[in-house]
């Protein structure tokens, strides 16, 4: 892999015994100057769209105000963080988003790996190809319309009442989305059949390299198709699972905003709202700009505190991790 | 796969065969839970109206009409915004993908002395962004609110394709960039005669997440040309009807609907019904045809990433 394609370019004989490494570098720089300004524009770009807004985190410690320059802004220090802090909606916010992403989290793990698990063991290819394009359809469509949906199903007359009165389950229609508490049970579930299908993808590609010798193995050990499952399928997927998990709770803050935004009403509020809609909120909103970059700055630090102890966990328990 | 072709050695004993039957039936009611809410949302969308308001339409349509269609697209704000949609898909997709195809050649080019710096570059905007206010203010300041471009400009690069394109054209054999080099050929003529046609089934799988991102984003339309009528796109003239049922101000809206010049009537049941449909429908048309490129892109792509 770390050979050189085109070595006749980069050959290392060009070297003199007297030129250092800066020249080296420079030299070897103008010959490759095509590919050089190829890929400088993008460099720019990331420069001006992802590095210079967080340039903008000054503003959480400024009493920003959006007509002044840089130099006229009235520095606050950690006022807007002391705001944040001590705002109750701030607390409930918060809760909303650990309880949602964690939901998520574990909801998601647990579904797509039993999901991927099935699939395995399903004989028909034909039937199996079927199950999975029909199981990656919802991924593709957009919160949108998946919310539409959702309000849709869950309708006073939609299929949900209807088969709850039917079985007897419930007397009279329920108001699914008007009552708070029904909220984070409904976004699991919506976020369960959006992407189950899809998020079973990397790990039947990660059981296609179990090696097969270990279930003729286990076949002559006498082990059933269930024992073969959880010992040799379920252990086979550890190191894709862990991998997955660090990348996922570098995201713990990250409960997602469009399903919350979009289903999210008056009366299920208390249970919806969560950080992203709260910086949206009061920060553009309400024009709060520098507490709503505090709020913002809050969630990057705590992501990043728990994707690098996440991942240190995973070296010192002797796992594979993600860097 | 393996799985499967070793359990077919044996005989299966009777457990085995339960697991199976209760497995298959399982994976049936799961195609149902997938598959029916749309169902349900075509059946809707060609019943008529103001008979779908008395409900129990669950998997055909009771009244068969056309005239939801009819009416959606007769009414210039809608019929505009499909256009923008399809503007922007089109656009945005074409410039991201060649852009990000462009970047990647570069990165996969292992004797490039920037390689690694760009990569890196690139490789940590995927953890930290400045967030929501600063990246807002950015494109204000940029001048980019109230325009077209806001939808094509800040998504010229998706890292995570770079990505996939990279693994892509380093998988690729290495003689044939070299017989390009021999040939006479510049980095920039390797790029596009030898390299991009090459790639097409990374290329495939990335155009997909690019158009997909593309066609069902809103929140861009939201926040930067929620102003602009001329800019709206299908899925947040959607999430404006969306909006106005779920917080339950569906009596007022049926009588806006009902009063406007346009003589075919719908409500707001049926209007969304149809408009989710013309806002799904595209996409799912396109990615059957795709998934044995996107199941490789993301295998991939999620192991390196």
């Amino acid at each position: 892999m770390e050979k050189p394609v085109y070595s006749v370019n980069s050959d290392p004989q060009v070297k003199s015994p007297g030129m250092n490494k800066t020249n080296l570098f420079f030299s070897r720089l103008i010959q490759q100057r095509t590919l050089a300004f190829m890929c400088l524009p993008f460099v720019i770009w990331a420069f001006v769209f992802k590095y210079l807004p967080i340039w903008g985190w000054t503003m959480a410690f400024q009493n920003y105000k959006p007509a002044r320059s840089f130099s006229e802004q009235e520095w606050a220090g950690l006022k807007h963080f002391r705001i944040l802090f001590e705002d109750s909606t701030f607390y409930r916010v918060l809760r909303n988003t650990l309880v949602m992403s964690t939901i998520q989290l574990i909801l998601g793990f647990v579904t797509a790996i039993t999901l991927a698990l099935l699939l395995n063991e399903l004989k028909n290819i034909i039937f199996k190809r079927v199950v999975q394009t029909v199981s990656y359809l919802p991924h593709f469509i957009s919160w949108v319309v998946a919310s539409s949906i959702v309000l849709t199903v869950l309708s006073p007359d939609g299929i949900i009442n209807l088969l709850l009165t039917k079985l007897h389950l419930l007397d009279k229609p329920e108001l699914w989305m008007g009552k708070g508490n029904y909220f984070w049970g409904i976004l699991a579930g919506t976020q369960v059949w959006k992407d189950v299908g899809w998020n079973t993808i990397i790990y039947l590609a990660a059981i296609t390299s179990i090696d097969p010798s270990q279930y003729e193995a286990a076949e002559i050990d006498g082990a059933s198709r269930f024992q073969r499952m959880l010992n040799i399928t379920l252990p086979g997927l550890k190191p894709v699972i862990i991998i997955l998990l660090i990348m996922n709770l570098g995201n713990i803050l990250e409960s997602g905003f469009e399903p919350q935004y979009l289903l999210g009403n008056g009366m299920n509020l208390e249970y919806s709202e969560n950080l992203d809609i709260f910086v949206l909120k009061y920060g553009l909103g309400m024009g709060s700009f520098s507490l709503g970059t505090a709020a913002g700055i809050f969630k990057t630090v705590v992501s990043f505190i728990f994707l690098f102890s996440a991942n240190h966990i995973a070296k010192r328990m002797g796992e594979s991790r993600l860097f | 796969m393996q799985a499967s072709k070793t359990s077919r050695l044996r005989n299966s004993s009777p457990g085995d065969r339960v697991f199976d039957i209760c497995n298959v039936i399982f994976m049936v009611c799961l195609m149902i839970v997938t598959m029916y809410p749309f169902v349900n949302m075509i059946a809707v969308s060609f019943n008529d109206a103001n008979d779908a308001v008395r409900g129990g339409i669950y998997l055909w349509p009771r009244m068969w009409t056309l005239n939801n269609y009819k009416y959606i697209f007769g009414e210039s704000d809608i019929y505009h915004a499909t256009l923008i949609s399809l503007l922007r898909t089109v656009t945005g997709t074409a410039v991201s993908v060649f852009c990000t195809a462009m970047l990647a050649f570069t990165v996969s080019r292992q004797e490039f002395v920037l390689r690694k710096f760009v990569t890196l570059f690139f490789v940590i905007t995927m953890y930290f962004s400045g967030g929501l206010i600063p990246g807002y203010l950015l494109i204000r300041n940029l001048g980019l609110t109230d325009s077209f471009w806001v939808y094509i400009v800040p998504g010229v690069i998706g890292v995570f394709n770079m990505i996939i394109i990279r693994s892509f054209i380093e998988g690729l054999p290495e003689g044939i960039l070299e017989s390009a080099r021999i040939d006479g050929a510049g980095e920039f003529t390797t790029f596009i005669r030898v390299v991009l046609p090459l790639t097409i089934p990374a290329m495939a799988t990335v155009s997909l997440f690019v158009a997909v991102g593309q066609w069902n984003s809103w929140f861009d339309v939201f926040l930067y040309n929620s102003s602009n009528i001329n800019l709206s796109t299908l899925q947040y003239e959607l999430m404006k009807i969306l909006q106005t049922t779920n917080t339950s101000a569906t009596a007022g809206a049926v009588e806006a609907y009902q009063s406007a010049e346009n003589a075919v009537r719908v409500t707001p049941t049926s209007l969304r019904a149809t408009m989710t449909i013309i806002a799904s429908v595209p996409i799912l048309m396109v990615y059957p045809f795709l998934q044995r490129y996107f199941v490789q892109g993301m295998t991939v792509g999620g192991v390196k990433g």
